[in-house]
């Protein structure tokens, strides 16, 4: 199969490229210019430089061709304005799964195979495994890398022309086989800052965008004035640190963000047990086959490395009429109803669901309750 | 890749001349700093002399004019903010929008660090500086002005012995960057009122890493590299004797035999773009149509596929082994739409579209044939990508 390989610059989509070329693939390397900066001096931006060379001399090892695709325009539209906007209105988002749902596993899919290539191939920790009911996303074998939570908005279309070479794999285990490769890669440092905010400060990062927005932060409970913010939107519910609060807590407890209320501005702290919650609705779902309906137990999952909860799932206001078309489920509402309490979700979060590694769908969180 | 490569980026770097090889191998492998004042030394600077004339020779100017440099960029950067320190009651700086980054970013950066003012002159369709509008801006704030001789990324010949005479009234010094023109059209260096002019040894089939600023000899320029005073100290550091032997031989080869090329490389032009516009719908030629050598660098073919993004069409002729351009592209390879096309009043898309094709010494009907060859599918194949949506999701 002709296989365009993202190549980040990183150590595992060096490995998966090269997996898929030693599988008799035609690989070809593209790196993906997702942010510009400006430039220390001239007038062009340029965008990670030193990753964009790691990917090239990958290639280069690999003997394969290289280029750079600029992507800046649709990241910025699709993942860096969402960010900001998700952010805005309260939520939390997660920018990787939004990069790979709108931008790798489409924007540089379509192109990909509009020129002429049969699949996408990158170095996500995720597993697919074709059965006669279809192809299924899978947890990863290495439990502190798995990936499918970010992964688990892609759809069968998607996932049909997506390759995933690391899921059987351990972290330990890529890094000896990229030394071994000879790449030069395989002792670079794991990525885990979001890509776009370098320094991972992301509320200095918000307030360079929507300015300072002085408010209260207040008892939950007990209505007082606690505290004073710059701007609600870079709180998030079940945040402890950065919460700088005059009046000591009653019994000196730790307390938490319990609700953000970006409309008065203002930010609800309060003991952890204010964080609890029971069930959890989420819209928008995207499944990795056919829609589910009806009520059923699942695993689900609200972080990229939270722990699997167990929970009935029902389909709401399931309209889905027409079978070949996967885009008229926008009306659907999943409640998921959680066998355990679970601590801190915030709205804007993805609620993944699971059947044991099997990834059943993703949704996103807009209402929580106790 | 079954075929042989094909190479249409002339424009980018050209094949090594034999005798320029020859040349710098041998001189390598003497020993000697041609500033040392014993026989090794003097036996390295002989080499240096004797290049400078035969070049000089070549070019129709003073041996003592030319400024060896490590190349174009640097000829480029030395003639901006040079021209521009040597008059330092002079603020304002006049270059054309289409000049190549070597030129436009010196000029930025005075500008965004020194306070500098820049004032472009209009450039009409064809990607040629419109005179008058450029003498409306020359005035005694200017302290240089800067016009390249041939454009690199279209190949429109610039009005030179206008724009020179323009300067000279004025008594404003008037630097050409002339990279590309070497070798491909006659040159006039001493045409009144041209101060001074950027070579490259790369272009005109001598190694990369050399290259000459050449200047008029009753000019003043401040130097930008301090050091040991070499190059009348214009340019210190140690003088590269093999690159210049390179060179020296490669401007003799280039100047002699451009009359030659030219017409050889007009005939496979004409053929390259009457092949593509007749047979690839949807097609257009940037630049100045006119084959004479004062209008449009013999070599160069900068074409516009409608509905098409240059990079997938460079990788798919890549692909089947085809090299070409999409105009300048940044270090980490990034293609920027062309700011030569956006000047000429082209917009994005179309500038995106635009792929530019440009032979050589070394370039043979049987390259252009393989190229109309290849683009019929190549073209359809990045039609198709260009409008792309494959993949259904919500």
């Amino acid at each position: 199969m002709r296989v365009l390989a993202a190549l980040s610059g990183g150590v595992d989509s060096a490995v998966a490229a090269a997996r898929a070329r030693d599988a008799g693939h035609d690989v070809v390397g593209v790196h993906l210019a997702l942010s510009k900066v400006a430039h220390v001096s001239g007038s062009r931006g340029c965008c990670s430089a030193e990753d964009a060379r790691d990917a090239r001399r990958v290639a280069d090892m690999l003997d394969i061709p290289y280029y750079v695709w600029d992507m800046h325009e649709e990241f910025r539209e699709s993942v860096i304005d969402d960010f900001v906007a998700e952010y805005q209105a309260g939520h939390t988002p997660n920018p990787c799964l939004r990069c790979n749902e709108s931008i790798k596993f489409a924007a540089v899919l379509d192109r990909a195979l509009a020129l002429g290539f049969d699949a996408v191939s990158t170095g996500h920790y995720a597993r697919l495994i074709d059965t006669p009911g279809g192809r299924e996303l899978h947890r990863a074998v290495d439990p502190a890398k798995d990936q499918s939570y970010v992964l688990a908005v892609l759809q069968a279309d998607q996932l049909a022309h997506s390759m995933f070479w690391l899921g059987d794999s351990f972290k330990d285990d890529v890094r000896a086989e990229a030394h071994d490769r000879g790449l030069l890669v395989a002792a670079k440092p794991d990525s885990h800052d979001i890509c776009f905010i370098p320094d991972g400060d992301t509320a200095a990062w918000l307030r360079d965008r929507l300015g300072e927005q002085p408010g209260d932060i207040v008892d939950a409970q007990s209505g007082d004035r606690v505290g004073a913010h710059q701007g609600a939107y870079a709180f998030t519910i079940g945040q402890r640190r950065g919460l700088s609060l005059a009046a000591p807590a009653v019994e000196g407890e730790r307390r938490y963000v319990v609700d953000v209320d970006v409309r008065s501005n203002t930010v609800f702290v309060g003991s952890a047990d204010l964080l609890g919650i029971a069930t959890i609705e989420a819209i928008d779902p995207r499944w990795t086959q056919t829609p589910l309906s009806g009520s059923f137990d699942a695993t689900v999952q609200v972080r990229a490395h939270g722990e699997p909860l167990s929970a009935t799932v029902d389909i709401l206001d399931d309209d889905i009429l027409d079978d070949d078309s996967l885009d008229d489920d926008s009306g659907a509402r999943w409640r998921i109803t959680l066998h355990e309490t679970l601590r801190g979700v915030a709205p804007g979060q993805a609620a993944v669901l699971y059947d044991g590694t099997r990834v059943l769908g993703s949704a996103t969180i807009d209402a929580t309750a106790p | 890749m079954a075929r042989r490569p094909i190479y249409l980026d002339h424009a980018a770097t050209t094949t090594l001349r034999p005798e320029a090889a020859e040349a710098w191998l041998r001189v390598s492998h003497d020993v000697g700093n041609p500033s040392s004042l014993h026989a090794a030394g003097r036996a390295a600077r002989r080499v240096v002399e004797e290049s400078r004339e035969q070049a000089a020779a070549a070019l129709g100017v003073r041996p003592s004019e030319i400024v060896f440099t490590a190349g174009g960029t640097e000829a480029d950067n030395l003639a901006v903010k040079g021209f521009a320190w040597a008059h330092e009651d002079r603020r304002a700086i006049v270059c054309s929008p289409i000049e190549h980054h070597a030129v436009l970013d010196p000029v930025e950066w005075l500008v965004a660090h020194h306070g500098y003012e820049v004032r472009y002159p209009a450039v009409d369709a064809l990607g040629r500086v419109d005179v008058q509008s450029l003498e409306a801006l020359l005035d005694d704030e200017v302290a240089v002005c800067s016009v390249m001789w041939a454009n690199n990324e279209i190949g429109t010949v610039q009005p030179m012995a206008a724009i020179a005479r323009s300067c000279r009234e004025r008594g404003i010094p008037f630097h050409s960057d002339a990279v590309q023109a070497l070798g491909m059209i006659p040159m006039d260096a001493t045409l009144p009122g041209l101060t001074a002019f950027t070579l490259s040894g790369h272009k005109i089939g001598a190694p990369v890493g050399v290259g000459a600023l050449v200047i008029d000899r009753d000019a003043t320029i401040a130097a930008l590299i301090h050091g040991g005073g070499q190059e009348r100290e214009i340019r210190s550091g140690t003088v590269d004797a093999a690159g210049i032997a390179a060179f020296a031989i490669a401007v003799d080869h280039a100047v002699g035999e451009q009359a030659e090329l030219a017409a050889r490389l007009v005939a496979l032009r004409t053929a390259l773009v009457e092949g593509v516009l007749s047979t690839i719908p949807g097609t257009e030629l940037q630049g100045d149509p006119g084959a004479g050598v004062d209008e449009r660098l013999p070599g160069n073919a900068a074409i516009t596929f409608d509905g098409c993004e240059g990079d997938a069409l460079l990788m798919l002729l890549d692909a089947v082994g085809i090299a070409c351009s999409t105009g300048s592209a940044c270090t980490s390879g990034v293609p920027e739409p062309s700011h030569v096309l956006l000047a000429m009043g082209v917009d994005g898309a179309t500038a995106r579209g635009t792929l530019r094709f440009s032979l050589g010494r070394e370039s043979t009907p049987d390259d252009v044939e393989a190229l109309l060859e290849a683009l019929p599918s190549v073209v359809e194949r990045a039609r198709r990508a260009g409008r792309p949506r494959l993949v259904s999701r919500s």
